[in-house]
């Protein structure tokens, strides 16, 4: 028994030096950070412990504004996405001619680099020299005034950043909700037929709890997501995120470490956990609720 | 509530542009009087199924009309056709309790069908009762062994008392004791509501012990549809004959000469009525009678004890199947130190069929 436990330590050490050195390891190190008051990275010196990081962090104006940006694109791309995937996932499945090509073009921005769409959307919203945008184009068209998406109002921008990200999520939705749909068995929309269940009512009774706990991974792991969102935002409104009052938390993260206003590990550390709390919080909720109504 | 099949057809286009349509159902005409259980026989593919889907109203006819009673309900949908279908694998609505799953069908009545909430429950009762589920009403279908789901498949396809019912393979999820149990259920059940009911099955033996007329279909085409004894007893050819029966008709080439049976060199029965021709003898296994002098001698293979009776397996030249199974009353002797037998064959076990047409040739002994 001995012998046996000896072994299975072995056959498991590489994993888990990998997880300490590269996870458990910096996991534990920011939490210490985040404690540590007035820690210089330069010189490895610290003059206290408390929760003065925390504090600041919480009463940075910048802070602020990135949890209301990244709260405002969790709450409206979260539900916007995972319903319109829906709504396109039940069309696709209820078309047969075309739908092989249907499927390439919504699954396209999956494959899609993301900066390569952020070039996109910037021919499609940025104001040039040249020219002001293919949208503002088509606003010209039906008589109203140009808005500058990129540099402008802030609805603008959140706007721009909303439908960026929804477009961008979608593709896996699409794929999740597609196959989920597939894999309901004939024979229940056979036996709503004879039943003569009419269409709503088979989609809302049979379809929906069937594909229950899909819908639930997708909204999980949706939150998950919209709350880390970063790389987006820099795609579209460039790195000083924080001048287009545009940043979120892990764009505030980033600054604090290595921006232009970078070398505070402690500021970002705290920061951190405060997402991570956030981020839990809502997870948990989230999977309460699931288990409530995915139930079979 | 009598069913009438007129010239049913059903032809699936081709998967591929060049292929050929598949016909699984030719020219079905058939009428099923009112409260009778039929049972639909035939092996995989032969198209019981598909006239299964025509009468539901799943798939609709190339060609040929479906009348219940006097309604042609061949362009109706589904669900105004009145029908009730337990399917082969139940479908249950896994989210939904017992008594979800039963009521669904109810709750979907609108207009002046529509039945209040109470009228609804204790029809739903009602249909529980008739199958004995009532203490299950809460739980859910994952909760129930196949046999108390296959239950509920039967209370929620006869909650709106469907004017017939239809059962696709319903005993074959089952395994064989609760087989048995529950096509005596089955009939019980189509007896008290006196529904008429068609059910599927490619098991001759659930057909033959429930049905009150069994339909006999192969490639689609009905071989011969009467009560079960009558079609076991007289099959009007070598197909029906075959499919019929356990252990299976055992089945030999032979010839008649002069108003006598030859199978091999033995001339083992007399056929008055018959010309002389080759035929094929399909022997029963209870048709054969063990005896020193009988006229047919078979090779001993061995002998196997099934309790009531024995089994005795022999080899014959003539014989289509590498073994002939034969069925003996176990009171009877069997000298098993020899290795050939000698039987005698029950005219009524036996039966001609033309070795071309393999239609059944009528005799008198």
């Amino acid at each position: 028994m001995q012998n046996k436990n000896w072994k299975a330590w072995l056959y498991l050490l590489p994993a888990i030096a990998f997880l300490g050195v590269f996870m458990v390891y910096p996991l534990v190190d920011v939490f210490v950070y985040s404690f540590e008051e007035g820690y210089n990275s330069t010189s490895q010196t610290f003059w206290g412990t408390g929760l003065y990081n925390y504090s600041y962090v919480l009463h940075d104006p910048y802070f602020l504004q990135a949890v209301k940006n990244t709260f405002i694109l969790v709450i409206i791309t979260v539900p916007v996405s995972t319903g319109l995937a829906l709504l396109i996932s039940v069309g696709l499945n209820s078309i047969k001619p075309l739908r092989e090509l249907y499927q390439t073009v919504f699954f396209l921005p999956y494959v899609t680099n993301t900066l390569a769409v952020g070039l996109v959307f910037m021919i499609l919203f940025k104001k040039t020299a040249y020219s002001d945008g293919l949208i503002n184009l088509l606003i010209h068209f039906f008589g109203g005034q140009s808005i500058d998406f990129i540099d402008g109002p802030y609805w603008a921008k959140m706007l721009v950043m909303c439908i960026y990200t929804v477009w961008v999520v979608m593709p896996f939705k699409i794929l999740i909700l597609t196959s989920a749909l597939a894999s309901v068995r004939q024979d229940y929309y056979n036996a709503a037929k004879i039943d003569g269940t009419s269409k709503w009512r088979t989609f809302t009774r049979i379809t929906l709890p069937m594909i229950s706990p899909m819908i639930f991974y997708l909204i999980i792991t949706g939150f998950i997501g919209a709350f880390k969102a970063y790389s987006d935002e820099v795609a579209i409104f460039g790195t000083d995120l924080n001048a287009a009052g545009m940043n979120t938390i892990v764009g505030y993260v980033y600054d604090m470490l290595y921006g232009d206003s970078g070398g505070y590990p402690s500021f970002a550390s705290a920061a951190a956990l405060i997402l991570f709390a956030i981020v839990l919080t809502i997870t948990v909720i989230n999977l309460m609720i699931s288990k409530k109504n995915v139930q079979y | 509530m009598k069913v009438v099949l007129q010239h049913l057809t059903k032809r699936f286009p081709s998967r591929s542009k060049k292929g050929e349509e598949v016909t699984a159902v030719s020219d079905f005409t058939f009428e099923i009087p009112d409260g009778k259980l039929i049972g639909l026989l035939g092996p995989s593919g032969c198209g019981k199924s598909t006239t299964l889907n025509l009468i539901c109203g799943l798939e609709t006819p190339t060609s040929g009309h479906i009348f219940f009673g006097e309604d042609d309900v061949t362009r109706l949908p589904p669900e105004n056709r009145g029908v009730g279908l337990v399917f082969q694998n139940y479908a249950l609505y896994p989210h939904l309790t017992v008594r979800q799953n039963i009521l669904f069908p109810l709750q979907n009545l609108k207009g002046s069908e529509k039945l209040s909430k109470q009228v609804m429950l204790e029809k739903a009762e009602e249909a529980a009762r008739l199958v004995q589920i009532e203490k299950l009403m809460d739980r859910k279908p994952s909760q129930l062994s196949g046999g108390q789901q296959q239950r509920v498949a039967i209370a929620r396809a006869l909650v709106k008392m469907p004017r017939v019912l239809l059962l696709d393979e319903p005993l074959s999820n089952l395994d064989a004791r609760l087989r048995l149990q529950t096509r005596e259920e089955i009939r019980r059940i189509q007896r008290e509501t006196g529904i008429t009911t068609i059910f599927v099955t490619h098991d001759q033996e659930e057909a033959m012990s429930i049905s009150d007329l069994i339909v006999v279909m192969k490639d689609g085409i009905v071989n011969q549809i009467g009560k079960p004894q009558n079609v076991y007893d007289e099959p009007c050819n070598l197909f029906v004959a075959k499919f019929l029966g356990t252990p299976p008709i055992n089945v030999f080439s032979g010839e008649v000469r002069g108003g006598v049976l030859y199978i091999g060199e033995d001339g083992v029965l007399s056929v008055k009525g018959v010309s002389d021709r080759k035929v094929f003898v399909g022997v029963r296994p209870e048709g054969f009678l063990l005896e020193a002098a009988g006229p047919l001698s078979c090779q001993l293979q061995a002998v196997e004890v099934m309790g009531r009776d024995r089994s005795v397996v022999s080899t014959h030249p003539a014989a289509q199947s590498e073994t002939i199974r034969s069925i003996i009353p176990s009171e009877v002797q069997i000298d098993q130190s020899r290795d050939f037998v000698r039987f005698a064959l029950k005219p009524a076990k036996v039966h001609l069929f033309d070795a071309e047409s393999e239609e059944r040739i009528p005799f008198t002994v």
